[in-house]
């Protein structure tokens, strides 16, 4: 038992002595980390244990909190499901087809990382507001994209765009093109091919985009505030709960509603880490 | 001639009829205009409706100024922070086998999971005035909260992974042959690094640095909850939109949000300029393997 150890770690220790710095990079690693995210992040469990059970319990299911859960989970999974659909034709149009202008539609998918989130926000409520460029025409025909829980999806989608298509994109161009000729030599139709070849494949990637897209949308707030309207209990997201709190300084009430959520993120961190994973072993056993 | 029959035959069954070619690329490009480019438009249009004077007046407000020199002191303190932890966790995480690595791992990536939201109300646990080391701050006349070094602090926490993020795939799938060589060959640590890991990770460095920088000066919701709002002292740039845009100042709103997308707009160009750049070199080297490490994008 004391044996083993050592055995299994004497070949792994080599490559260590051969390359300097070990000691140096992974303790300045370890103590960015630790000042910067841990200790931090710590503070918010220090602060929730002040509180009791009860107490706890009332300031994160609240009537106004609970209807915050709702939009905000709601619409995330609505955003995220429309970013899946319309993030695979994207990618699958970029990888596919050749079009006029497809390397700037291509730089354009990343659009919503580079462009700040306050911008994207003002932006948006700018072309659905009854007044804007797209409003105008919407709200004629009773369609209200703006200060409602429509806006605080249009935003969602918004954001969570170029994770699915960047997560889908590379795993289609390594697809490799001898499976689906294959299949239509069997006789498979497109779209049997499609669906039964090709789609099992970039399946994983969709998830792990799905995943990425939804953890985003739930914490986001710059680009929601604006367009939501914010009116507490129809298009109130958690985030701007916490700040309220914040602004009425119940900071354990903040701190209570914030832990709920930093759990729930922490859960989608280790879910897509899971499903790279298996994307990785997927595409590992392929090619 | 059986051959050419049976090519021609393939190519039609892995693609699909022109129709439905036209129609999906169609469908894609009205999305995109309809989600990227309209709300892209919208930032210039609305900034300039009331001409170019109006647009100029509205950059030249000192309260615009102090918040474009505070936003980039910020990214000027924040980023460098970054990289130095991101070429420093890449090479641990990359080059080594050690115990929790894929933990470490893991909650280097955390600050992208985390809401913004959150992760500023986690500052103002620490150092508000009812947090941790609140009344030792207060005490001694220090502020971080609702002052420049919280906003600093917020932004380091939310760029936290970009650079780290770029940096250890590509340097895991790089290994550890030529550092292990240049060492054998006699040259100290430092120059293993400069000479020969620094130059094959330029590029994934560079592209970290622009996305982790282009966060760094839009960041608004952790910002939002240390800054206080003062101002003239503690208002980024996209706060101080969100406080013209809140008193109905729209076109002075948009004029400091066409910045901001201009700087993405040049994030978006450089981005694109590295990827070809990176396309080239791997054409010129025929003898590296053509494996393109299409950088991550943060989550």
């Amino acid at each position: 038992m004391t044996a083993l150890p050592i055995a299994a770690s004497a070949p792994r220790r080599a490559p260590a002595r051969v390359l300097p710095g070990f000691n140096l990079t992974l303790g300045f690693t370890l103590l960015y980390l630790s000042l910067i995210v841990l200790i931090p992040l710590s503070a918010l469990f220090f602060k929730t244990f002040t509180l009791s059970g009860d107490q706890f319990w009332a300031a994160v299911t609240g009537p106004r909190v609970m209807a915050s859960y709702r939009l905000t989970f709601g619409a995330s999974l609505i955003a995220a499901l429309v970013n899946v659909v319309f993030g695979l034709l994207v990618a699958w149009v970029l990888v596919r087809y050749d079009f006029f202008g497809k390397k700037i539609v291509d730089a354009l998918v990343d659009l919503p990382f580079a462009l700040p989130t306050a911008v994207a926000g003002i932006s948006l409520t700018a072309l659905l507001a009854g007044n804007g460029w797209v409003g105008q025409y919407l709200e004629p025909l009773g369609i209200q994209l703006a200060f409602n829980p429509n806006g605080v999806v249009i935003a969602l989608i918004f954001i969570g765009l170029p994770f699915v298509v960047r997560t889908v994109q590379p795993v289609l161009e390594d697809a490799e093109k001898e499976l689906e000729e294959a299949a239509t030599c069997l006789g498979a139709t497109r779209w049997q091919t499609f669906s039964r070849v090709i789609f099992p494949t970039i399946a994983p990637a969709l998830l792990t985009g799905f995943a990425m897209a939804f953890a985003r949308a739930i914490g986001e707030y710059g680009s929601v505030i604006f367009i939501a309207g914010n009116m507490p209990m129809v298009s109130e997201i958690t985030p701007l709960i916490i700040i309220g709190k914040l602004e009425q300084y119940d900071y354990a009430g903040a701190t209570a509603v914030a832990l709920v959520m930093l759990v729930v993120s922490f859960i989608l961190l280790l879910v897509i880490n899971g499903l790279q994973t298996w994307q990785r072993r997927r595409s590992g056993a392929t090619s | 001639m059986s051959q050419a029959l049976s090519s021609t035959k393939v190519q039609a069954g892995t693609t699909e009829a022109r129709w439905i070619r036209r129609s999906l690329i169609g469908l894609a490009l009205v999305f995109m205009f309809l989600f990227l480019v309209l709300p892209l438009a919208a930032v210039f249009t609305e900034a300039l409706r009331k001409g170019l004077d109006a647009y100029l007046q509205a950059l030249k407000e000192p309260d615009a100024w102090s918040a474009i020199r505070l936003t980039l002191v910020t990214a000027a303190v924040a980023v460098p922070l970054n990289l130095v932890f991101g070429v420093a966790a890449a090479w641990a995480i990359a080059k080594y086998e050690f115990k929790g690595k894929s933990l470490l791992t893991t909650l280097v990536d955390l600050p992208f999971s985390v809401s913004p939201v959150v992760a500023g109300l986690v500052y103002v646990l620490m150092f508000g005035a009812q947090g941790w080391f609140g009344p030792w701050l207060q005490a001694n006349d220090i502020k971080i909260v609702f002052a420049v070094p919280g906003i600093i602090l917020a932004t380091v926490f939310v760029t936290f992974p970009f650079i780290a993020r770029e940096l250890i795939p590509l340097m895991q799938a790089q290994g550890n042959d030529e550092e292990q060589a240049a060492i054998v060959l006699g040259a100290t640590g430092w120059q293993t690094f400069w000479r020969v890991t620094l130059p094959n990770i330029k590029w994934g460095l560079l592209y970290g640095v622009i996305l982790c920088n282009a966060r760094a000066m839009g960041e608004f919701g952790a910002v939002s909850v240390v800054s206080g709002h003062i101002r003239g002292q503690t208002n980024t740039m996209p706060l101080h939109v969100e406080i013209l845009y809140n008193e109905y100042q729209s076109v002075a709103a948009f004029a400091v949000a066409s910045l901001l997308a201009l700087l993405a707009l040049v994030t978006l160009a450089i981005k694109s300029f590295i990827e070809w750049q990176h396309e080239q070199e791997l054409k010129a080297s025929a003898n590296t393997p053509p494996e393109r490490p299409h950088p991550q994008h943060p989550s």
